[in-house]
């Protein structure tokens, strides 16, 4: 394998990692405040897929982003209204069941009201323009993929660390019942992880489908799962964790495919998963030394 | 000589319509078996009923009975398809289903009679099971919900991969496969199956299982080891799985990686939520009314005219759509489902009558 060849899958894989992190943020968010894997997250990356293409349709680019990120957020505030809050004191199997039958819903709807066949992601062409820097050739959105993931990361960790909010989301993650006494609004700081989660996983929706092409009612459950595996894989709880493990995790898969194993590509995540769980359950930032939100 | 019968009114009165419903279940399947060119679609409907109330069953026996999250239900009814299918397909009818990249000479001549395959299926999902139970089942619930997800996939991507070609046959998947020969070659394999795994929930091991879904702790400080206890069951739930994997590789004579994605879990789980999480009766009413339902509610797919304006909810999907917010409202509203932790019993059954007898005539004096 020549240089060239090995930064293109270089490049190719950081910019699938950056879009795996974002996701992966969202359910390392949830999971920290909720102690639940949220099932439907996947699922949430790919309405907003479905959301751009819609938005596309009629709007231009510019108008249409921000279309997608809010509907996307009421999206994913509505679904923890409806399936989650209910579901406060109720045992974990069911919480998560709930989510499992969440997940189950936007698929069985996404198939119901855009049928089954992928559906073709529209071009933004500011994103789409194809940059060459010696032998290497890219469009812009892998370079822009890693540079706004990093850009968002540093702006959640100041938001978390440095306001009132941020406070509350931490404190109510350290202990739910305390927080409650303190004062803290539970459903307001529950709503607003929620709606960070759903949000960044909209941006990564965008960033990730712009590459892919097309989006099919499927296409959210795998990247799903393994964004939660990234989120493991960094220490479930912790920010820079899920970053770190949503770029690794990328890289790996590209690595795979790129080697000529595209089968085994999505089995790898599984087999991380398990040697992490089995080695180092904390993942890579252990709870204890990192924030967890 | 007199054999005195000690039972009191009730008791008999229960043995009786017990023996009654027998009577009518084995008529009922002589009737469709005896008539089978003419009932097709309904034999259908029951078969796959009664196999997925079997690996209903297997599921509820670690969800429900033990308390762990498990989800890997589809890989290990995979695994158990794929040996049940690999060693019953016709010797001679091999090198056609094989005919894209031939076939490992290791398993070119191996065959079994079909109940020696589907025990072996259901033993290498077990095998399965026990070793992927080692890491996993010390995980705490979530962890291994998603675990065992992820098992089931790295088992699907297994068999798909193009360097098992010559023994799954990758992505073309298997054909050919012997189907049952009678409606009651799948009743009495279910009714052996279910009826293993009530004797298991219902003997010490059972009480166990209970102990460890109640409370670990307490159950641990009661001298039941916690591992043991917990591989145990899901071994054992795993190869039922098997089992009802080979079966449903029967049922439907051709499999292929597609067939044992993750949504086969979520079906199956949903049987299980629907028919009451800790409940075997539940399970197995749950399997064939979500199966049932699922074939007679196909006229939600299909467009619906009511005069000449078409109503335009009705097109194909709305069947799942339907189903998913099923399943949602159980969860959200009925989250005991049909039959909570019960059981069902005929003093069950026949209060349940009264009762609404009782509501009906408060009813119907409220309006006078």
């Amino acid at each position: 394998m020549s240089l060239t060849t090995f930064l293109q899958q270089c490049l190719t894989g950081i910019s699938l990692g950056g879009a795996y992190a974002l996701i992966a943020i969202g359910y390392t968010m949830v999971y920290g405040i909720l102690r639940l894997i949220n099932f439907a997250h996947g699922d949430i990356f790919m309405m907003a897929g479905y959301f751009m293409i819609f938005a596309m349709a009629s709007l231009p680019w510019y108008i249409a982003v921000p279309v997608t990120l809010i509907t996307t957020t009421a999206l994913g505030v509505g679904i923890e209204r409806v399936a989650y809050k209910p579901l406060r004191s109720a045992p974990r199997m069911s919480v998560m069941i709930s989510a499992i039958g969440v997940s189950y819903l936007l698929q069985n709807l996404a198939t119901y009201l855009f049928t089954a066949l992928p559906m073709g992601y529209p071009e933004i062409p500011v994103l789409k323009h194809v940059y060459k820097i010696g032998g290497l050739s890219a469009s812009f959105v892998t370079f822009l993929t890693p540079v706004l993931t990093l850009v968002l990361v540093y702006l959640l960790i100041t938001l978390i660390q440095h306001t009132k909010m941020g406070m509350a989301m931490r404190a109510v993650s350290k202990d739910y019942e305390t927080a409650s006494l303190m004062g803290i609004d539970i459903n307001k700081t529950i709503s607003l992880t929620f709606a960070i989660g759903s949000l960044l996983a909209a941006v990564g929706s965008i960033l990730y489908f712009t590459d892919r092409m097309t989006v099919y009612p499927y296409s959210g459950s795998l990247p799903g799962m393994k964004c939660f595996v990234a989120a493991v894989f960094g220490g479930i709880g912790s920010i820079p964790g899920a970053v770190v493990g949503g770029f690794l995790i990328g890289l790996g898969e590209t690595a795979l495919v790129a080697a000529g194993y595209s089968t085994f590509s999505d089995a790898f995540t599984f087999v991380i998963l398990i040697v992490v769980l089995l080695v180092r359950p904390t993942g890579l930032f252990g709870e204890k030394t990192t924030n967890k939100v | 000589m007199k054999t005195k019968v000690n039972m009191t009114p009730e008791k008999r009165r229960n043995t009786i319509l017990s023996l009654l419903l027998i009577v009518a279940i084995l008529g009922a399947c002589a009737f469709l078996d005896a008539n089978k060119y003419s009932y097709n679609y309904a034999i259908s409907i029951i078969e796959r009923s009664m196999i997925y109330a079997v690996v209903a069953v297997s599921m509820n026996l670690v969800n429900g009975f033990t308390g762990l999250f498990s989800l890997g239900q589809a890989g290990f009814m995979a695994l158990g398809a794929y040996v049940t299918a690999i060693l019953t397909i016709p010797v001679d009818q091999r090198a056609s289903v094989y005919y894209i990249s031939g076939i490992h000479p290791a398993i070119a001549n191996l065959h079994a009679p079909i109940l020696v395959a589907l025990i072996l299926g259901g033993l290498v999902a077990a095998a399965f099971a026990a070793l992927i139970g080692i890491p996993v089942l010390r995980l705490k619930s979530d962890y291994l919900a998603i675990a065992t997800l992820g098992f089931a996939e790295i088992i699907r991507a297994l068999i798909s991969a193009p360097q098992l070609d010559t023994i799954t046959n990758g992505s073309y998947g298997l054909k050919s496969i012997p189907g049952f020969s009678s409606l009651f070659q799948v009743l009495a394999l279910t009714v052996v199956c279910i009826g293993l795994m009530v004797l298991l929930i219902n003997s010490s091991f059972g009480r166990m299982f209970k102990a460890v879904r109640e409370d670990e702790i307490a159950a641990e400080a009661m001298g039941i080891n916690l591992f043991k206890t917990k591989e145990l069951s899901f071994v054992i739930s795993s190869f039922f799985a098997g089992v009802s994997g080979g079966m449903l590789a029967m049922f439907m004579r051709s499999i292929d990686s597609k067939t044992f994605q993750v949504s086969l879990t979520y079906d199956i789980l949903l049987i299980v939520v629907i028919g009451g999480i800790g409940s075997v009766t539940g399970s197995v009413l749950g399997a064939f009314l979500v199966t049932a339902g699922r074939e007679l509610l196909r006229f939600f797919d299909e467009p619906l005219y009511i005069g000449s304006i078409n109503i335009p909810l009705f097109r194909p999907g709305f069947r799942m759509v339907i189903f998913s917010i099923l399943l949602m409202v159980v969860v959200l509203f009925y989250s005991r489902g049909l039959m909570g932790t019960n059981e069902f019993s005929w003093n069950g059954i026949l209060g349940f009558f009264r009762g609404l007898g009782k509501k009906k005539v408060k009813k119907a004096r409220g309006k006078v």
